[in-house]
């Protein structure tokens, strides 16, 4: 009867740790999605992208300045004044956002009294939260005009609008990662400057900004990354024009909203429409490279912090 | 005295910086409100456009996005919560789980309209959904798995050790200690998480133009096989495809302002969830 019982138990605990093996089995499947997805998407573009190639030359693709796939003569594939575009709203967001957000997050973590911050805090999640959609209408209807009308343009639909809509999308980024890296500087740094007599000021400058440098050069190439890949408020603001970028008040066409733009009319299974898997191929590198450095450079502060 | 007037001039300039932020914001927001008001109405809200989308409603929009909005959850809310309950309670710090985490931040950086491309291969082309609800719906859907899994993992963080160790000191199971002591404490906050990345979900525009909504569609989508209009791709329409922009240009406003208050609706929401479930728990 008690061997019986023993065996009952036995029976039911191995039933359970299979039970168990299963659990942990199907939370691992889930778990393991994210390296398959990321790994999906490289190779499925790679993939499409290759057919591509049997047609274009890989080194006009890259450095040809001119894109013309749908020319009688000459169909011309070259990526090259995109990339520049794309770098260019890039980088001229960055001059905007890079300041101001520093600027915010310096204020919010050295000077703001914590009610101020209480508040401020879920406002700048607000502005993150507004879709980018919206973001490149408010860039036609209030930026546009505003640009045109200062320097005496005929349109402002151009790159420094795309700049500025870019700049307002990255801050809540910037602002949000450089406030944490500034208030996860030792309380000893700060006190160790201001009982050498310096000012507050002088401390937040010359010593909790570099102390915190790392983490706020992450948020910036953070930031940098979703500029880059932003579509839709450089489709809707910066113009479009397919030529070779010289300025600020130019209009230009990134990578994301030439695919934008082309992948709805191209027909399937040509060289054109593998071409523009190719830029959005070229596209994924770029940011992932940058988000790479982006969480290299987290890492290591964040180890250091510990 | 000098180094006095530097530190006032300074948290001056920082302050200018706050104060343009919030202006900017303020500026948005006043935008839309006002401008988006004007046309705001029942009859806005519940009828299709009409007359070359030059007259009429968004509500094709409206539901479009709520049905693919509903199938993103489907993907991803599952999904995330799974993954993150792997992360938080089951893996060890091997190589194989750092590449796990890393694997999820780089799916948060890849842009929109990448995601966008892979749909179209995966979605539409390869297991053949066509440009339909589904297809788009499962784009957005791994658009935002990274989110719900990052948000669900923090929800469950925020979860005493010493809950675990106490059924499992009482002879539960891993996954009954997961079950009565860990997500009851967890859920709010992966429910306030996911809400929010559905909220940012419902709101992309480039994943869902080549993967299933319609530029102008009069009847709702009767399955998922159908294509469906949207609130985010609706405006650009509205902002600068349509042949006459500046006459439907309220129009344009009315929609932004329907989806800005339903992205900001369901952050509210999201947060409220937090608050609600939070307080029975104390009772």
């Amino acid at each position: 009867m008690s061997d019986l019982k023993v065996d009952v138990r036995a029976n039911l605990r191995k039933r359970s740790a299979v039970k168990e093996a299963a659990i942990k089995a199907f939370f691992f499947v889930n778990g393991i999605t994210a390296v398959v997805v990321l790994l999906g998407i490289f190779g499925l573009l790679l993939y499409t992208s290759v057919p591509a190639f049997r047609e274009i030359d890989l080194k006009e693709f890259l450095g040809s300045p001119a894109w013309d796939p749908t020319s009688p003569e000459k169909a011309e594939y070259g990526i090259l004044s995109m990339v520049v575009s794309t770098f260019l709203v890039t980088i001229g967001a960055l001059v905007l956002a890079v300041p101001i957000g520093l600027g915010v997050a310096s204020y919010l973590s050295d000077v703001a009294h914590w009610r101020v911050r209480e508040i401020v805090k879920p406002v700048v999640e607000i502005l993150a939260g507004i879709p980018s959609v919206v973001v490149g209408f408010l860039g036609i209807v209030i930026f546009g005009p505003a640009i045109a009308g200062i320097f005496g343009l005929s349109h402002g639909l151009n790159a420094l609008n795309g700049s500025i809509l870019l700049a307002i999308m990255s801050l809540p980024t910037i602002i949000s990662i450089s406030e944490d890296s500034l208030s996860a500087v030792p309380q000893a740094y700060a006190e160790a400057s201001l009982g050498l007599g310096a000012t507050r000021w002088q401390t937040l400058v010359r010593v909790k900004i570099p102390a915190a440098l790392s983490g706020i050069i992450a948020a910036v190439m953070l930031g940098m990354g979703r500029a880059i890949g932003e579509t839709m408020t450089v489709l809707m603001a910066t113009g479009n024009a397919r030529s070779f970028p010289t300025g600020i008040f130019q209009s230009v066409r990134t990578m994301t909203a030439n695919i934008a733009i082309e992948l709805g009319e191209v027909p399937y299974h040509t060289t054109h429409y593998y071409a523009l898997f190719a830029i959005g191929l070229v596209l994924f590198i770029i940011t992932f490279l940058v988000n790479m450095a982006a969480d290299i450079v987290l890492r290591k502060y964040q180890e250091r912090e510990q | 005295m000098k180094r006095k007037i530097v530190q006032f001039l300074g948290f001056m300039l920082l302050r200018v910086c706050l104060y343009l932020v919030l202006a900017v914001l303020l500026l948005f927001l006043f935008d839309i409100i006002r401008k988006g008001g004007g046309v705001m109405s029942w009859e806005f809200l519940t009828q299709a456009p009409r007359r070359g989308m030059t007259e009429g409603g968004v509500f094709p929009a409206i539901v479009g996005t709520f049905l693919v909005t509903m199938i993103t959850a489907v993907l991803a809310v599952p999904m995330g919560m799974f993954a993150a309950i792997y992360l938080n309670e089951y893996a060890r710090q091997t190589r194989l789980t750092r590449l796990i985490r890393l694997a999820i931040r780089n799916l948060s950086g890849v842009p929109s309209i990448v995601y966008g491309l892979f749909g179209v291969i995966l979605f539409v082309n390869i297991f053949a959904f066509g440009t339909s609800v589904l297809s788009a719906g499962l784009t957005l859907g791994l658009l935002t798995l990274p989110w719900t899994i990052t948000a669900s993992e923090e929800a469950l963080k925020t979860v005493p050790d010493s809950y675990r160790e106490g059924a499992l000191a009482l002879g539960a199971t891993k996954w009954q200690s997961i079950r009565t002591n860990v997500l009851p404490y967890a859920v709010p906050g992966m429910l306030t998480g996911t809400v929010l990345g559905l909220a940012r979900a419902a709101g992309e525009t480039a994943p869902i133009m080549f993967t299933g909504a319609a530029f102008f569609l009069p009847v709702l989508p009767r399955s998922l096989g159908d294509q469906f209009m949207a609130l985010p791709y609706h405006l650009y329409i509205m902002a600068t495809q349509h042949h006459n922009i500046l006459k439907v240009r309220p129009l344009a406003y009315g929609t932004a302002l329907v989806l800005i208050a339903l992205v900001l609706g369901m952050n509210m929401a999201a947060v409220v969830i937090r608050y609600r479930l939070r307080r029975k728990r104390r009772m």
